[in-house]
């Protein structure tokens, strides 16, 4: 038993994966790292074909066609389809980012060949069945009803309504809101496929138990004929509505808690301010010991948790704070909040506070990356954004190299206190004099009600 | 695959488990005390896990929040989490920061009380109080996961109450019960310590007796009041719950074998061919084919003592009322004993725990959190590698025999959720 503290022992070296990449006769994409541990092996098919590619009217076409996929193909109905994906023992998921979409599995090398051919099929060969495509909507449908009962999913979506310009893509849901998912049609999310999932749009991705040439053998079966033509890169309008402070209510009778979402725009996922912006986030609101938790929770109690994040996409993304307080403090909880915000860009941080970020980024980097279905998911952001193959090598140099003359000016230049959007959802009575005291403009009150 | 697994007991009591695996280098350290919410005293329901975040207010040499903060300077990640029959404390770090974690889990269990004031006690306690606010009282449909316990075991019974705690309980808590709580059930003799991942084991075993070895050995800790149920609910009650939700969901469950006995797995497995992912019979029926069901789960709560339940979740479509929802899902139910479970549907269901499992066990936080869970509950860390077999030498004819036993009307609760109807809504 002792007082002291103990002292941390020498590091034991770690490194990412080593990736492999090769290109198909038809563009396909291959890349591979090995985990050679457990006999298991993660595929993630990348396809250059997210949200950002819907059309205006059709937003959530992309993802309709990502869930699509796993609906059946020319051979198999969506039920065969689902029961011989599982009874390899892997359940197969498919879906959307802002960016990209994503098709992927995780099964034992042994059933590696078989599972392959299938997602092969899914992807080159879906069927878009109408009655399949019907039910996924009405599902989402079903989802957007449950929204307006669900404080967090709704403060998310009002934030970014209310942020964006309309004529923004990042201004709906990425899955799109009643009128635009009511007016997909089974052409257009056959359409949507062809002109998107090509083999030169697609990268295959391999984390695992598995080799180059293994890969390359059952991806030439699975992809080899193929074909497609090469997709224009998405144009994306991130403009804002308007710039400026405002606060907005949406208005929840009775409810004991406001769900905050308090932000602006942040920037493009590229901006070569990107690592001093991550260290600098980690201390607002991004660390359990970050200054907007402290604050909110450990020294005011007013929440159960408060944090901070920059959503990182192609265009610039939002900034945002997000927490839960109890209704009675909602005014003074986002004071807090903006003076936290404010005081990042006025102080320099001290050299403990700093190293608590870069420590904690640079230690966790090898604890991140586990597991298969972690290091595919590295490597596809790493592909999506055109990081390199050695930016997970060169990870934690760069973040060690940060500094706190860099934080500082990192927090100068990307926060923005004169620009602040606050979205309240909660008990409108109880709450909008307490906002209206805060020089955020005139508070706009909404009912819960999505998009139309 | 085995995990490599190293049981032995310090002269305190406290139960420690070794498991080297050094492909990276991480370790995990994790530790569960055998309390829960099924231990508190009447008037105190929430406090097991008031005092889980009490755990992290610091102790004799380590201060408030300090905890937190020491682990993520040192690249780990760390948390805690209260369930009704133990409390887990969990820290991954980077392998040459073993030392400091399992020091600060020695220095709370050691010497918490010096740290305990009154005010940290009211800001954890205001912290809490949110915590339900959001999780429960303010999310939709959440107080399920109070009223089935409720519902399932008698009043009575150490699970029936609530596990966040009551609005009037958790104002009621002193820093008494904060030392009493400690002294009583955060004994070495109560705890299992496990460590998973890249270590080296003579260091290891050197810094557990270092830190934990002098800690004193507490007194026995009282037992609970009566686990010990009927193995069936010998009726059928249900719950309306009136809530502001858009869609009726419904929660059917069935009291079934205690997690880890022979009849746990095919009640496991029958919960699985039910309800686990796209393929399972609910979902096809209810979800894909008939469009009664926006979402249908089911699974077993896994609890080890008194009774198990198996839980079938099912969300309702738009347009479709909980009567006829509750009916869809009680014909599948009942189809089972015309429609039999077959060994093709077990081969599904086994292929995908196989790969869950060895999907899960990647993670060395993962790892230790299970070898906690088995020397917790049966003394045993190695029963994680028997596991899989278990699941494999389940045949249709035992899981069909379970439907017949447990399946029936006269063994359920229905907690049903329908959209609140008074015109304020």
């Amino acid at each position: 038993m002792t007082a002291v503290r103990p002292t941390p022992g020498v590091p034991r070296k770690y490194t990412f994966p080593t990736v492999e990449r090769t290109t198909l006769s038809n563009g396909l994409r291959i890349a591979v790292a090995r985990m050679p541990r457990l006999p298991l092996v993660t595929v993630l098919a990348l396809v250059d074909a997210g949200s950002s590619y819907d059309s205006a009217g059709r937003e959530g076409a992309a993802a309709l066609t990502a869930l699509a996929l796993g609906e059946g193909t020319a051979k198999l109905s969506g039920g065969e389809l689902v029961e011989q994906f599982e009874r390899l023992g892997t359940g197969f998921d498919s879906g959307i980012d802002w960016d990209d979409a994503v098709a992927q599995l995780t099964v034992t090398t042994e059933r590696l060949g078989a599972a392959l051919e299938m997602l092969g099929e899914v992807l080159t060969a879906p069927a878009f069945r109408p009655a399949d495509l019907e039910r996924l909507k009405s599902e989402r449908l079903a989802e957007l009803l449950q929204l307006q009962a669900e404080p967090r999913g709704l403060a998310n979506e009002k934030f970014s309504e209310l942020l964006y310009a309309p004529k923004s893509r990042y201004a709906k849901s990425s899955a799109g809101d009643r009128g635009s998912v009511s007016a997909i049609t089974v052409s257009d999310v056959g359409a949507f496929h062809r002109a998107h999932y090509t083999p030169s749009s697609t990268t295959l991705i391999f984390a695992g138990d598995v080799t180059m040439e293994l890969a390359v053998q059952l991806a030439e079966r699975a992809f080899g004929g193929w074909s497609g033509l090469t997709v224009a890169p998405a144009i994306v309008n991130d403009d804002i509505a308007q710039s400026g402070r405002f606060g907005h209510i949406v208005h929840k009778a009775d409810a004991p808690q406001s769900e905050l979402r308090v932000g602006h725009r942040g920037v493009k996922r590229n901006h070569s301010d990107y690592f001093p912006i991550v260290v600098m986030n980690a201390l607002l609101g991004g660390l359990f010991s970050s200054r907007i938790n402290l604050n909110l929770r450990e020294r005011n109690a007013f929440t159960y948790g408060a944090s901070s994040g920059f959503d990182w996409r192609r265009g610039a993304g939002p900034f945002v704070v997000a927490t839960a307080v109890k209704t009675e403090v909602t005014g003074p909880a986002i004071r807090e909040i903006l003076f936290e915000v404010e005081r990042m860009r006025e102080e320099t941080m001290q050299p403990d506070e700093l190293t608590l970020a870069t420590d904690y980024l640079t230690g966790v980097f090898p604890i991140r990356y586990e597991t298969t279905r972690a290091v595919a998911a590295a490597i596809a952001t790493a592909t999506v954004y055109g990081l390199g193959d050695d930016y997970y090598t060169l990870y934690r140099e760069r973040v060690r190299a940060v500094t706190a003359a860099d934080v500082r000016s990192a927090a100068q230049h990307h926060l923005h206190p004169e620009s602040m959007l606050v979205v309240a959802v909660g008990d409108a009575a109880s709450i909008r004099e307490s906002l209206e005291a805060l020089d955020i403009g005139v508070i706009q009150v909404h009912g819960t009600e999505g998009g139309s | 695959m085995q995990i490599s697994v190293e049981s032995y007991r310090l002269a305190n009591g406290l139960l420690v488990t070794l498991s080297e695996d050094k492909s990276a280098p991480v370790v995990a350290v994790n530790l569960w005390y055998h309390v829960g919410s099924a231990n508190e005293r009447d008037g105190r329901t929430g406090f097991a896990h008031l005092f889980e975040h009490m755990l992290f207010q610091g102790s004799e040499h380590v201060g408030a929040n300090e905890h937190f903060e020491l682990i993520q300077r040192a690249g780990g990640t760390l948390n805690g989490s209260t369930w009704l029959d133990r409390t887990n404390y969990f820290e991954t770090v980077p392998s040459n920061q073993l030392a400091i974690a399992l020091w600060l889990e020695a220095d709370r269990m050691g010497r918490l009380l010096p740290a305990m004031t009154q005010q940290k006690l009211d800001t954890q306690r205001d912290v809490v109080k949110n915590e339900r606010r959001w999780s429960v009282d303010n999310q939709p449909y959440g107080t399920w996961w109070e009223r089935l316990p409720a519902l399932a075991f008698p009043p009575s019974h150490p699970f029936h109450h609530s596990l966040i705690g009551s609005m009037e309980d958790l104002s009621d808590a002193s820093l008494d019960d904060v030392a009493q709580f400690f002294r009583t059930y955060y004994t070495p003799n109560n705890a299992v310590l496990t460590i998973a991942g890249d270590f080296d084991r003579d260091e290891a075993r050197a810094l557990i007796q270092e830190y934990f070895g002098a800690i004193p050995r507490g007194e026995d800790k009282p037992p609970l009041r009566p686990m010990e149920v009927s193995p069936r609910f010998d009726g059928w009650r249900r719950e309306v719950v009136e809530d502001d939700v858009v869609l009726p969901r419904l929660f059917l469950a069935f009291r079934s074998p205690v997690f880890g006995s022979d009849g746990y797995f095919s009640a496991s497995i029958c919960a699985a061919v039910l309800g686990m992912r796209k393929g399972s019979r609910l979902y096809r029926a209810l979800v894909r084919e008939r469009q009664v069901a926006s979402e249908v789960s089911a699974f077993t709560f896994d609890l080890s003592k008194g009774s198990d339940l198996l839980i079938v979740d099912a969300t309702a479509h738009p347009g479709i009322s909980a009567a006829e929802l509750e009916t869809a899902v009680t014909e599948e139910i009942a189809g089972l004993r015309i429609r039999k479970i077959s060994t093709e549907e077990i081969e599904r269901v086994v292929a995908l725990i196989e790969t869950d499992l060895l999907s899960t066990l990647q993670s060395a936080g993962e790892r230790a959190d299970k070898l906690s869970q088995f020397a917790t509950y049966f003394g045993d860390a190695a029963m994680v590698n028997t596991q899989l077999s278990r699941y494999r030498d389940v045949t249709a004819d035992e899981v069909n025999s379970f439907v017949q036993e447990f399946l029936g009307d006269d063994n359920r609760i229905s907690l049903v959720y329908v959209p609140r109807t008074t015109a304020a809504a």
